[in-house]
């Protein structure tokens, strides 16, 4: 098949809706917007007590949250995979090659992302409210939820951020969820698939797909931002 | 402006002052930034604390309110009130900090940090701006009230903590004639309702018109604590008197 004819073919997979490619979405969307999800509930609390609390070592873990922003892939595969084999620690609860499994390696994986981007955007915040806050009888923990909540629109972009390197990456839903049709395929991990099997319809069409849906999200975020600098100052 | 009986504020409850600073001393890496302080803080009292850039009065505020602990000396609150849990001192700064809600929700988020019920805190919150005739703000995001509005919806914030003491630091620096004016008759309020008043200025003007009592610091150091009256006419140390000339030297 040309690449005239692979392009034409995706869009026809696309507006027919094809079963195959939205199964294929929605999954990816599933485990992306869950790890998210589980991401955030952790690394805006981290992030946020990290830029704001003193404490012996925080430079340390500071700089190993920053470093592991980087983290390849497949590596944090490779982790959650050991973790979750058969003979690993938590091989009894039979999770590998499972979306769950996905979910929580895209979790570790964009953990430190939300964790970093939240300590800068809080430790700015904390820097210019830390006194009045403090005046008003406010304990280092309780400014926290303040710190957060006045932040919110600042950390929808490290929440983005987080999104977007769960959605783009292959290595690690591939290492530990398998690429099983049907069950654990993913839009990068068939992208990878089709390509080498030669299906370049299949693949462009959930390439475009990918590209929008980052599009759309991207400028809800954008929107948002920008309504609320208008509104609230 | 409505005049508040004192036990609105007050709620009979025994009174946190006098407010003691024993030979108190902060430095910063070994650096003394203040020196020996003592001061003594009694009820009702409007006191200017008065002095050159960088003589230490935004320090010594924070001492007092407990923004910062002396590295030597001790402050002290010596009221029998003084051991409620509840924090009956507020401070209001140069540049107020509004949090990114409105108007009425910056005061409401105050009293929830004072530990007061859900309930109660939109009343109370509701009264305070009232009381200064800003209801009309109470809607609106507080970081896009202009300067002079945020400093007022500060001193009303203070105003629905009902403390005993108010600590202002250049609570007018920033501002116009006009907002400055009004601010000084939120003091006044405060004053009448039987708030005792520690404030810093620049402003001698502000300082005649509000003092019972100055406290003159210069390099760190507290040089007098005068009458307002005799301050003005003719004050004690020499360093007060070169800088109410303007002769001052750092
Ligand atoms: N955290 C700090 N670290 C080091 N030096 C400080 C610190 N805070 C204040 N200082 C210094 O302490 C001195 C007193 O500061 P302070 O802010 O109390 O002065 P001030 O009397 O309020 O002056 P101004 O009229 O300019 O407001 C200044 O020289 C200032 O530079
Ligand atoms: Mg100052």
């Amino acid at each position: 098949m040309g690449q005239e004819n692979a392009f034409l073919a995706a869009w026809r997979l696309i507006v027919e809706l094809d079963p195959a490619l939205v199964e294929i979405v929605i999954l990816s969307l599933r485990v992306s917007l869950t790890a998210v999800l589980l991401a955030s509930l952790l690394g805006l609390p981290i992030g946020a007590a990290l830029a704001i609390y003193r404490f012996r070592g925080r430079g340390a873990a500071i700089v190993i949250f920053n470093a592991m922003m980087g983290l390849p892939p497949v590596v944090a595969g490779l982790v959650v995979y050991l973790l979750l084999s058969r003979s690993g620690p938590f091989g009894g609860l039979g999770l590998l090659f499972t979306p769950t499994a996905m979910i929580i390696a895209q979790t570790v994986l964009i953990l430190p992302i939300v964790v970093s981007l939240t300590r800068q955007v809080i430790e700015d915040l904390w820097q210019e409210y830390e006194e009045q806050l403090r005046s008003l009888g406010s304990s280092t923990a309780r400014a926290i939820p303040t710190l957060l909540r006045d932040a919110r629109f600042s950390l929808i972009t490290s929440v983005l951020a987080g999104f977007g390197r769960a959605s783009a990456e292959v290595g690690a839903v591939l290492i530990v969820g398998g690429n099983i049709a049907g069950y654990t395929r993913t839009m990068t991990t068939a992208i990878a698939l089709e390509t080498a099997r030669g299906d370049l319809a299949l693949a462009l069409g959930l390439g475009i797909l990918l590209i929008l849906l980052t599009l759309l999200l991207n400028t809800l975020a954008y929107g948002t931002g920008r309504f609320a600098q208008r509104t609230t100052g | 402006m409505r005049s508040e009986p004192r036990v609105e504020l007050m709620h009979g409850v025994p009174s946190i002052l006098p407010l003691r600073l024993e030979a108190v001393s902060f430095a910063v890496r070994g650096k003394p930034l203040l020196t020996d302080i003592g001061l003594e803080v009694t009820s009702g009292q409007r006191i200017m604390v008065l002095g050159p850039n960088g003589a230490g009065k935004s320090l010594t505020l924070r001492l007092c309110h407990g923004l910062l602990q002396p590295t030597k000396g001790r402050v002290t609150w010596l009221g029998a009130g003084a051991n409620t849990p509840r924090r009956r001192h507020a401070m209001v700064f140069q540049r107020p900090v509004m949090l990114r809600r409105s108007a009425l929700a910056n005061i409401t988020h105050a009293l929830a940090l004072q530990g007061i019920g859900r309930a109660q805190r939109k009343e109370q919150a509701l009264a305070a701006l009232r009381h200064f005739g800003l209801e009309a703000l109470a809607d609106r995001p507080a970081r896009v009230l202009s300067g002079g509005e945020q400093q007022r919806l500060a001193m009303a914030r203070a105003w629905a903590l009902r403390p005993e003491v108010l600590f202002l630091d250049e609570p007018c620096a920033a501002l116009d004639p006009g907002a400055t004016h009004a601010i000084e008759e939120m003091i006044q309020a405060f004053h009448r309702a039987g708030v005792t008043i520690v404030m810093t200025t620049h402003n001698m003007g502000q300082a005649r018109r509000l003092a019972d009592e100055v406290i003159f610091l210069h390099h760190g150091r507290l040089l007098e604590q005068t009458p307002a009256a005799e301050f003005f006419e003719q004050p004690r140390s020499e360093a007060a008197d070169a800088f109410m000339k303007g002769e001052l030297l750092w």
